[in-house]
């Protein structure tokens, strides 16, 4: 209470009469930070037994996962007669641009998804509210999820995200193409070795068989996860400068760009080039998302795996990102909707199996580790690295730094400069964006 | 020069206007100004305001920054100034590269569609047709067709050509696409042009014994001079604009050469929340803007 009336003189001192905005910010009693501290208020998360309530779900499933969000939903409904929970999608790019806005107009969802590179900077800016309650009363713990991906939703000591899934890189691969260069189609490559040696009989066929695409679907996915397999980071842990341009980084996309050299790939390769020539038959692996597991699917002739991306470093590792439900401010809280929120986001997460159908792995353990999920063969191929993955810090504004990598990538890639270069003059930028952030958000 | 004058004021006495009528243009133009002073000129100066802060619509300290998002954009050693001038030069040289094609060339066409011939208006169908596409649609068809690797372009051509990854390609690709997915629109505009040219100067023009290219150069060309001057200005200011075919069809590749300051600014402002320096961005390409527009207006009135 005491820090809200501060920010009002202080606003007021400031003269910003932006009446809509100010009013945000002391909504609901108080920054998100004093209410991390308050103690759970709430119990009973699974059942709810008060008035009927209705709340607005809004999240960027525009893809093939849209429609299994939306049959949970329908079924989540149908269980809970009180609770109506109605879900609005929008593109990801206008989801993140949309969402800050109607909270800062007092319009904002009650219940939204976010990506977790996503989550510091949208608590950081006062957008989410924090969790730590909502885990305690759903008795949610590290154990039930992976530790990187449970850690990963906290900022600044308080928890802003509950984990709904997790999507890492996977290696997918076409069979009848390395069955035409002699390759075992059911055997894909486990080690740098192994997949260079493959990569080898593919140019021998005369196949190009892994497509270094410039673009950062999947450049930089892939260039992350080399980083850590050599044993290095994108950032230091509390992002106080950046370190891919170090000695891993280097060799990473070194490793990348020297594809292109040896004529493993081609040059210049368009966006998503990579993946249409995996179904095409020109290509035979591409390391992309697992979302990409029901576009192959829906190809029809198409015998394609999918395995865990190769261990080219000295260690596995992957990269992954993640959907984590986050609870948005409102202007005043309604404890009624809190409860219902906490309901839903419990009874998604333990009905998570149906999410894994559309192309997901699921964040809660006891589901990825049951036999249903195991059947799920694709799914479970790729989740099998979920100990390896790796996150960006969760520091407020990290993505803008991570931005400044793509087009480092890019220029590799393309050969337009060297990597160890491309790298340095990007990391350079990226440390005065760190540094800018941590004026803005606070250190 | 003094008889004018005199004219000119027995002109203005012979039809006096009423003193009470004073607000009657004022009233007329109210509903205009009035949009255009909230939707306009209030954020034009608000984003002044907002460009001396280092401002987040969410945050609560929004500090006054004084001149530094302007200075930071003149400082070689600061985190924008490098993309910054990249995407500037990216929006100058499309600018350059696409305005003479996107005047001309419909000029060329709308000369022909305007004889009469059998299939007239299929033909200005034709032209026409692509600008109805939205600016999705077209880059993500040719991104496809011009796809390095796998792109029909390539394969009709025979050619090995990085259409949309390499330069200077990039450019061919993003100034071809923009003239052919645009020019009906200006063609339109030249069409309707000409159709206000009074028939009796070509008549007059035939008598005095004028050839084609003779009508053109004194009876059409002048008789389009405004609208040249609209199509010239448009033009110049929606290419300075473009946006959609860099941000759709090479994501700015190669690292970042073909990246527009409009998709770098909405990167800054949008993206990364820094509406303080985004808008000190634009205010500089506005800037840039309004002294290309003064030239191109003063080249126009000198020639008349």
């Amino acid at each position: 209470m005491q820090m809200s009336l501060d920010n009002l003189t202080r606003r007021r001192a400031l003269g910003l009469g932006l009446g809509a905005l100010v009013l945000t910010g002391c909504g609901g009693g108080g920054g998100p930070r004093q209410a991390a501290q308050q103690p759970a208020t709430t119990a009973a998360p699974t059942t709810y037994t008060g008035p009927a309530v209705s709340l607005s779900f809004w999240n960027g499933f525009t893809g093939g996962d849209g429609p299994f969000m939306k049959r949970l939903i329908e079924q989540f409904n149908a269980a809970h007669p009180t609770i109506k929970v109605t879900m609005n999608v929008y593109q990801w790019a206008d989801y993140y641009a949309k969402v800050p806005a109607a909270v800062a107009a007092g319009q904002g969802p009650d219940l939204g998804i976010m990506h977790v590179d996503s989550v510091a900077t949208n608590a950081a800016r006062q957008v989410v509210l924090p969790l730590d309650d909502v885990a305690t009363a759903l008795a949610l713990t590290e154990a039930d999820f992976s530790p990187p991906v449970w850690q990963a939703g906290v900022y600044k000591g308080a928890r802003y995200s509950i984990p709904l899934d997790v999507h890492p890189l996977g290696m997918f691969y076409n069979k009848t193409v390395l069955s035409k260069a002699g390759l075992d189609p059911d055997n894909p490559p486990k080690t740098g070795e192994e997949y260079l040696a493959e990569l080898e009989a593919l140019k021998k066929a005369g196949i190009q068989g892994h497509w270094a695409t410039p673009f950062p679907f999947t450049s930089s996915m892939q260039f992350g996860s080399l980083l850590y397999q050599h044993g290095g980071q994108l950032f230091a842990d509390d992002a106080s400068v950046s370190r891919f341009a170090e000695e891993p980084g280097v060799q990473a996309l070194t490793w990348l760009v020297e594809l292109v050299n040896k004529g493993y790939s081609p040059k210049n390769v368009g966006q998503d080039a990579d993946l249409i020539a995996l179904q095409n038959g020109k290509n035979a692996f591409n390391w992309n998302g697992i979302w990409s597991i029901n576009t192959l699917r829906a190809v029809k002739d198409l015998e394609w795996g999918v395995a865990p991306l190769p261990q080219i470093g000295t260690k596995p590792a992957a990269w992954a990102g993640s959907h984590q439900f986050v609870v948005f401010k409102q202007r005043t809280s309604d404890q009624n909707k809190l409860t219902a929120a906490k309901v839903f986001i419990n009874w998604i997460s333990g009905h998570s199996i149906e999410w894994a159908k559309a192309g997901q792995v699921p964040a809660r353990k006891s589901i990825r580790d049951g036999a249903e999920f195991q059947a799920l063969t694709e799914q479970a191929a790729i989740g099998s690295q979920i100990d390896n993955l790796y996150f960006l810090p969760s520091v407020a504004g990290i993505g803008d730094a991570s931005a400044v990598v793509d087009q480092a990538i890019n220029a590799a890639i393309l050969l337009k400069k060297s990597p160890k270069d491309a790298l340095t003059e990007a990391s350079a930028k990226a440390d005065k964006i760190l540094e800018q952030n941590r004026k803005k958000y606070g250190a | 020069m003094a008889t004018l004058t005199a004219k000119a004021s027995t002109a203005r006495a012979a039809t006096p206007v009423a003193w009470s009528g004073w607000a009657t243009p004022y009233l007329f133009m109210a509903p205009y100004l009035v949009l255009f002073c909230v939707f306009v000129l209030a954020p034009a100066i608000y984003g002044v305001w907002v460009s001396l802060h280092d401002w987040d619509f969410l945050l609560e300290g929004r500090p006054f920054v004084g001149l530094d998002n302007y200075t930071a954009l003149f400082d070689p050693a600061s985190a924008v100034y490098a993309d910054f001038w990249m995407s500037m030069r990216a929006t100058g040289l499309f600018t350059l590269l696409s305005v003479p094609f996107l005047v001309v060339l419909p000029l060329g066409i709308a000369l022909l569609l305007n004889r009469s011939f059998r299939g007239r208006t299929f033909f200005r169908g034709l032209f026409f047709a692509p600008y109805v596409l939205g600016v999705a649609v077209v880059c993500l068809m040719w991104r496809l067709l011009l796809d390095p690797n796998l792109g029909l372009v390539d394969w009709l051509l025979g050619t090995d050509i990085a259409w949309t990854t390499s330069l200077p390609w990039g450019w061919v690709a993003l100034v071809g696409v923009t003239v052919w997915w645009t020019l009906g629109f200006n063609g339109v505009i030249y069409l309707a042009g000409m159709q206000d040219i009074p028939r009796d100067l070509y008549d007059a023009a035939k008598v005095d014994g004028a050839g084609r290219w003779a009508e053109f150069r004194h009876v059409t060309l002048p008789g389009l001079r405004p609208v040249m001057l609209f199509v010239i200005t448009t033009t110049i200011l929606a290419s300075a604009n473009m946006f959609g075919q860099s941000y759709l069809l090479t994501q700015g590749a190669p690292g970042g050469e073909t990246r527009t300051a409009i998709v770098y600014i909405l990167d800054q402002g949008l993206g990364q929340y820094k509406m303080g320096s985004a808008s000190a961005m634009s205010y500089v390409l506005t800037l840039a803007l309004i002294v290309v527009s003064v030239i191109n207006f003063r080249l126009f009135r000198g020639r008349s």
